[in-house]
């Protein structure tokens, strides 16, 4: 699958909300690979990239969160300056748009990996791997 | 001021006589021209012929909100439309408002009736009327305006909004009588303040208030702030619209119906048996001299009481007491009758499953404001704020455009709304008024 599963979920912006998301998945035993919260000034939605997904959704919604999933693109580029600005120069020439987008670098390789949502995946993966830009598969970025 | 001494005082007996004739012409009307009354009266095993008393009133079945809203929009209208002049309506579910009419001869009617509540109030042909009850679909605006016309005042028919500019138009026009809902007044006073224009130096005497219940409390406040005496007037779209019935500024205690239009009735609103004087219960009326939109035992969801004791001003109609709650849910935010179900109908155009909301109601600088909290469903939850606040937004504007008040939306996590055993509390009043 050269998608990779992100979980969303919905935080109204009351204190220790996060700290109860992170409590459980904790619980459960699952690893965060990424994270990203993006707030307004009612509510937060958090999207993460775990080790295993329908665990983490399963766990959350017995929580009472209201959970999403949703389909991003991971793409790995060397962990030196340009890396981004390499890949937003080629989206935004072949005019795809970027929803949202977030990285992490990461420990072992000398590479980050930035987690990119667009509206249209299949047609975003095809212009990044035209360019030669690395996709990396949801079941690979799991286990990372 | 008494403006028509002739009916406002007249005794008892010639009161309810003209009420007996009055009464009977309706019910054979109704009977014949409107088909949604013939087979109520028809089902209840009642006819025209049965009404020969007032008691026997009591006879005939009641008409709800309900049964406007099944016969909308012109269903129970008693004319055809050529004899229409004038329709109104009240804000209702998307579609469905509740739909009233008016012929030429009704139109006078209730310009007679809001002439006497001017008078009540103290208005005098030589008065200029500040009239900021909204112009439109909303009886208020309207009439009041017609009201003042007949009584030969000279009306400024500024509407609502634009508070500032309203100061303005206050301290140039020099009017004498304000006309609004009680909140907004105190809102008035407030952006008067604001701009450094003294009530005080204004040139109010009276102000005739309704559209929504106020207290004592908030009356007192009222005319401390703007230096006037601050009256109540009452009135419902179905019936007629505002002068159904008002106080008089020499007691300020309890309004005066009139009757000689529209026959009052206090009931328990569980089992609609009719309670006797002086006890509490559910408003009813009958009109009595309306052609276009006549109503039949009309249950309006106020309660209050009725009071037969003589009052100082002179009049001799009966009395009802300020409005004191609703039977039902509605709420009126703003001098806007809003139902809680109505939110309900335009939240289900995004979620398709029930809906889990509730409707916060406070009072904020005078003016009332409404938060309606919606739990966040997976079946509209997207992981981009964007959409999220989308949707806040498209709540926001379709519950302004449909039921014509302004709401704030937020989304709130699932389980945040308690849940009840029985009917959902839908509603959390924080106002005292």
């Amino acid at each position: 699958m050269d998608y990779v599963e992100q979980i969303s979920v919905f935080l109204e912006n009351k204190a220790g909300r996060l700290a109860d998301v992170t409590g459980i998945l904790a619980e459960a035993n699952i690893n965060i690979r990424a994270l990203s919260l993006a707030d307004t000034s009612d509510f937060g939605i958090l999207r993460l990239i775990v080790n295993d997904n329908d665990k983490a959704k399963e766990e959350l919604k017995k929580a009472g969160f209201t959970v999403g999933k949703t389909d991003v693109v991971a793409v790995e580029v060397e962990d030196k300056p340009g890396g981004l600005s390499y890949i937003l120069r080629i989206l935004h020439k072949a005019n795809v748009n970027v929803e949202y987008m977030y990285a992490f670098v990461q420990q072992s390789g000398a590479n980050a990996v930035l987690i990119f949502r667009f509206d249209n995946l299949d047609e975003a993966i095809r212009i990044l791997r035209d360019n030669k830009v690395r996709v990396i598969k949801g079941d690979k970025l799991y286990a990372m | 001021m008494i403006y028509n001494i002739e009916i406002e005082t007249l005794p008892r007996e010639a009161l309810e006589a003209m009420q007996l004739r009055r009464l009977k012409e309706t019910v054979e009307r109704v009977y014949v021209t409107v088909p949604f009354y013939r087979r109520k009266f028809d089902e209840a095993g009642v006819t025209p012929a049965d009404i020969n008393s007032l008691k026997d009133l009591e006879r005939l079945p009641f008409t709800t909100k309900e049964d406007l809203r099944d016969n909308y929009p012109y269903g129970m209208f008693a004319v055809p439309m050529d004899n229409v002049v004038r329709i109104h309506a009240s804000s209702g579910t998307t579609g469905k408002s509740t739909v009233v009419g008016y012929t030429a001869r009704d139109i006078r009617t209730w310009a007679e009736l809001m002439a006497r509540a001017l008078a009540a109030g103290g208005t005098t042909r030589g008065d200029i009327i500040h009239n900021a009850y909204g112009y439109g679909l909303f009886t208020g605006g309207l009439g009041v305006h017609y009201g003042a016309e007949k009584l030969g005042a000279s009306v400024i028919p500024i509407s609502g909004g634009n508070t500032r500019r309203q100061v303005l138009i206050m301290k140039d026009f020099a009017p004498t009588i304000l006309t609004c809902t009680p909140s907004y007044a105190l809102h008035l006073a407030e952006v008067a303040a604001e701009a450094g224009v003294d009530f005080g130096s204004l040139r109010f005497k009276s102000g005739i208030f309704g559209a929504e219940p106020w207290s004592e409390k908030m009356r007192a406040e009222i005319e401390a702030k703007l230096h006037l005496n601050a009256i109540d007037i009452y009135g419902l779209s179905e019936v007629i619209g505002p002068g159904v019935s008002v106080e008089c500024l020499e007691a300020k205690n309890g309004l005066h119906i009139f009757e000689d239009h529209f026959i009052p009735e206090i009931i328990n609103p569980q089992t609609g048996e009719r309670l006797p004087n002086g006890a509490q219960g559910e408003l009813v009326f009958t009109s009595i001299t309306k052609e276009a939109f006549p109503v039949i035992r009309y249950r309006t969801r106020d309660v209050t009481s009725l009071d037969r004791a003589p009052c100082i001003c002179g009049r001799t109609l009966v009395r009802m007491r300020k409005v004191s709650g609703r039977t039902d849910d509605m709420l009126i935010i703003r001098g806007v009758n809003v139902f809680p179900s109505q939110i309900e109908s335009v939240i289900m155009e995004i979620e398709e499953v029930e809906p889990h909301y509730q409707l916060v109601v406070d009072r904020i600088d005078n003016l009332d404001t409404l938060t309606v909290m919606v739990e966040v469903g997976e079946s509209f939850f997207s992981d981009e704020v964007r959409v999220l606040q989308g949707i806040e937004k498209k709540l926001s504007k379709d519950i302004k455009e449909f039921l014509g008040v302004t709401a704030k939306v937020k989304l709130v996590e699932p389980k945040t709304i308690a849940r009840s055993e029985g009917k959902a509390q839908r509603v959390i009043d924080n106002r005292k008024i």
